[in-house]
């Protein structure tokens, strides 16, 4: 239940007051407009059995060589790590931005933001529903896509690439193990 | 049900108009056990199209701040909370345009479709044309000598006064003053098919079961007090073989026109648009070929909506439904009319400052805290003609009235705002200066036309005043926040100069 016990953490570090847990729980990136709460939720659920059951079977196999490889989550951001393995790159997946329809605000971490993974460290927004995005791993942020403020279309147009969200100096590295492949992502979002 | 009467002789010339309560595409698409319900029912009774197993009102709850009234459902609903959704007589077409489809009401609903995003759509609103289909939300008639004065019982709208072909935008009232829902009344132009007093009224598809609660335990009192087969009694009947279709945007009524519609009692008469002001409505055929073969039965053609743009709202015989959609968007042509769903609806009617049932208005909201004060007829406030007299008029009349006059006024109120930065979503806290809480958001997103963030929701009475300078929070940060007079975008009806 990782999942879920960091979206509560998400809940009391980001949104104190404002917004109660049951609200950033239903925020995710392929919620539809105000009254879908369900649709988040039920995928949430699916999602949290799955990631519980994949980090069973995944401790304890070393992924160093693996690392560097671009990872995703079930909340579907994706995180890259550079070659000195310390710095992450992460944004939203091609799946979530078609899914979410036409972004018209990215609300971006502020620097020297220190976070656990799953916390939530942005937002994107479309017209019908405003989304977390929740980072994959631990750590400091260290940069955020300032480009966005001005063009957050560009999310829609290449969310793997230009339109990255936040770097992130890791933690721990290890916490990648528990994330999905290209290949494993794939067929998650094909289920 | 024992004092439902059955439904009284219609001429046969009428037929093509008449709302027959049975072979429903909601029905046939239901599970068994909810037809066997039905057909068990005298099939001429008002309520035996009423499918919900009925909310009842168990409690009403009365505090210092608000009224609530608590619903039980015996069982399953009709809301679709335990169902499978039901899908509209369109629901093929919008697959075939790559609707992507969500539950809402009950049934599933394109959000929107793969031509457009929402905000292109929305905009294709603002500028062109689109076809909404509204199915899912709930038609009835309400028939009868006496129908006026049962539904000015439930209303603090002027019925009786509503001329024929006349709509009104109207409230369902709990004997709190509270809101049961919104609705819009319109009293239907006579003809051979309405030789008696029927007002047609839309509700909303999620309050569906508690509507017809409400409107069946109301009714029941109304038609016990008058004789079995007294013709002062009121038939009521769910129009569940009609569909609704939404022609929204300036360039609806050119579309419209061009589908040649077919007015007066032989269907000869061509319907002239120009004539048809915003709030009234029509009966009418339409060809569904250039050439005049097939002519639909009737459409209710009103010029209403829920965009703030001109159009129409056609209340469509179900298995014509189709036929109809297909014919305006051929019409139309790509270059003028598209389809469009739940999203841009949302965030159209939302810049139109339009509220939205379970979200800006509730079981606990009553009419002057919405904002919708000017949908108590002044016939029915204090001193008018017909002063009370409907539930929770005790009140609403001492909210509406005048504070100068002694009037006691309300706590909250309902108002736009246009926030910074963020958008303010449903749940979102607005606070004053100094951080405390004044109100909440229930509605809010980036308006498409405006570029802004446009939202609404309640703060303290006081707080009310354009320009007044708010706070609301999203995600934690307070962000700036001005109180903005409503419509955020100019509305477009086409009234009589």
């Amino acid at each position: 239940m990782a999942a879920r016990v960091s979206i509560a953490r998400a809940a009391r570090s980001l949104a104190s007051s404002a917004a109660p847990p049951r609200q950033l729980r239903s925020s995710g990136l392929l919620c539809c407009g105000n009254g879908a709460a369900w649709q988040r939720s039920a995928m949430r659920a699916a999602a949290l059995e799955k990631t519980s059951l994949r980090q069973e079977l995944r401790r304890g196999f070393a992924a160093s060589a693996t690392a560097r490889e671009k990872k995703y989550t079930e909340d579907h951001e994706w995180i890259e790590l550079e070659a000195s393995g310390k710095i992450g790159t992460l944004g939203i997946t091609t799946y979530a931005s078609s899914a979410l329809g036409d972004v018209v605000f990215i609300e971006l971490p502020e620097l020297g933001l220190e976070v656990n993974a799953g916390d939530a460290i942005g937002a994107v927004e479309s017209v019908k529903s405003a989304s977390d995005i929740l980072t994959p791993v631990g750590g400091t942020i260290v940069e955020a896509n300032g480009a966005l403020e001005d063009k957050p279309a560009n999310v829609n147009r290449d969310p793997e690439g230009e339109a990255w969200i936040a770097r992130i100096e890791v933690r721990d590295a290890k916490e990648l193990d528990g994330l999905m492949g290209k290949e494993e992502y794939e067929k998650f979002t094909s289920e | 049900m024992a004092s439902q009467r059955t439904a009284r002789a219609v001429s046969p010339a009428a037929n093509c108009f008449r709302l027959a309560p049975c072979r429903t595409y909601a029905q046939l698409a239901r599970p068994a056990w909810a037809r066997a319900a039905r057909s068990s029912r005298p099939a001429s009774s008002p309520l035996a199209t009423c499918d919900a197993k009925p909310a009842r009102i168990t409690s009403v709850q009365n505090n210092s701040n608000y009224h609530k009234v608590v619903l039980r459902q015996s069982s399953s609903s009709a809301t679709g909370e335990d169902e499978p959704p039901l899908k509209t007589p369109l629901f093929d077409l919008h697959a075939e345009y790559g609707a992507k489809f969500v539950p809402f009401g009950g049934y599933t609903m394109p959000v929107q479709y793969s031509d457009l995003s929402v905000s292109e759509s929305h905009k294709w609103t603002r500028e062109k044309a689109s076809l909404f289909d509204v199915s899912h939300m709930v038609q009835h008639t309400f028939t009868g000598p006496t129908a006026p004065a049962f539904l000015q019982s439930i209303t603090p709208s002027a019925l009786s006064t509503l001329p024929p072909g006349s709509s009104t935008l109207s409230v369902l009232l709990h004997p709190t003053g509270c809101i049961v829902d919104d609705t819009v009344i319109t009293h239907l132009p006579p003809s051979t098919a309405f030789p008696e007093p029927t007002f047609y009224t839309v509700t909303n598809a999620g309050t569906r079961a508690k509507d017809l609660a409400y409107l069946s335990s109301h009714l029941d009192v109304w038609n016990t007090e008058r004789a079995d087969g007294d013709s002062e009694q009121v038939i009521h009947t769910v129009a569940r073989e009609r569909g609704l279709l939404a022609l929204q945007g300036p360039l609806a009524a050119e579309i419209l026109s061009e589908a040649g519609l077919l007015t007066g009692e032989q269907g000869s008469e061509k319907l002239d648009l120009n004539t048809l002001y915003f709030s009234s409505c029509t009966l009418a055929r339409m060809p569904l070929s250039g050439k005049g073969e097939g002519v639909t039965g009737a459409l209710f053609v009103s010029r209403a909506g829920y965009t703030g743009e001109d159009g129409f709202e056609l209340s469509i015989p179900a298995d014509e439904l189709a036929a109809v959609a297909r014919r305006l968007l051929a019409l139309g042509g790509e270059d003028r009319l598209r389809l469009a769903g739940l999203g841009a609806r949302d965030s159209l009617r939302l810049e139109a400052g339009m509220c939205l049932y379970g979200h800006d208005i509730d079981d606990s909201t009553s009419p002057a805290e919405a904002g919708l004060a000017w949908v108590v007829a002044k016939e029915r406030r204090f001193g008018g003609k017909e002063e009370g007299g409907f539930l929770g008029a005790e009140r609403v009349l001492e909210e509406v009235k005048p504070k100068k006059e002694g009037g006691k006024g309300v706590s909250r109120r309902r108002i736009g705002l246009i926030v910074e930065g963020a958008p303010a979503r449903e749940g979102a806290k607005i606070v004053g200066e100094g951080g405390e809480e004044v109100g909440v958001v229930t509605s809010g997103c980036p308006s498409p036309s405006t570029g802004k963030n446009i939202a609404m929701g309640y703060v303290k009475d006081g707080l009310q005043k354009s320009g007044t300078e708010l706070g609301v929070l999203v995600r934690g940060k307070k962000r700036k926040a001005v109180v903005t007079k409503m419509p955020f975008v100019e509305t477009k009806y086409y009234r009589k100069a």
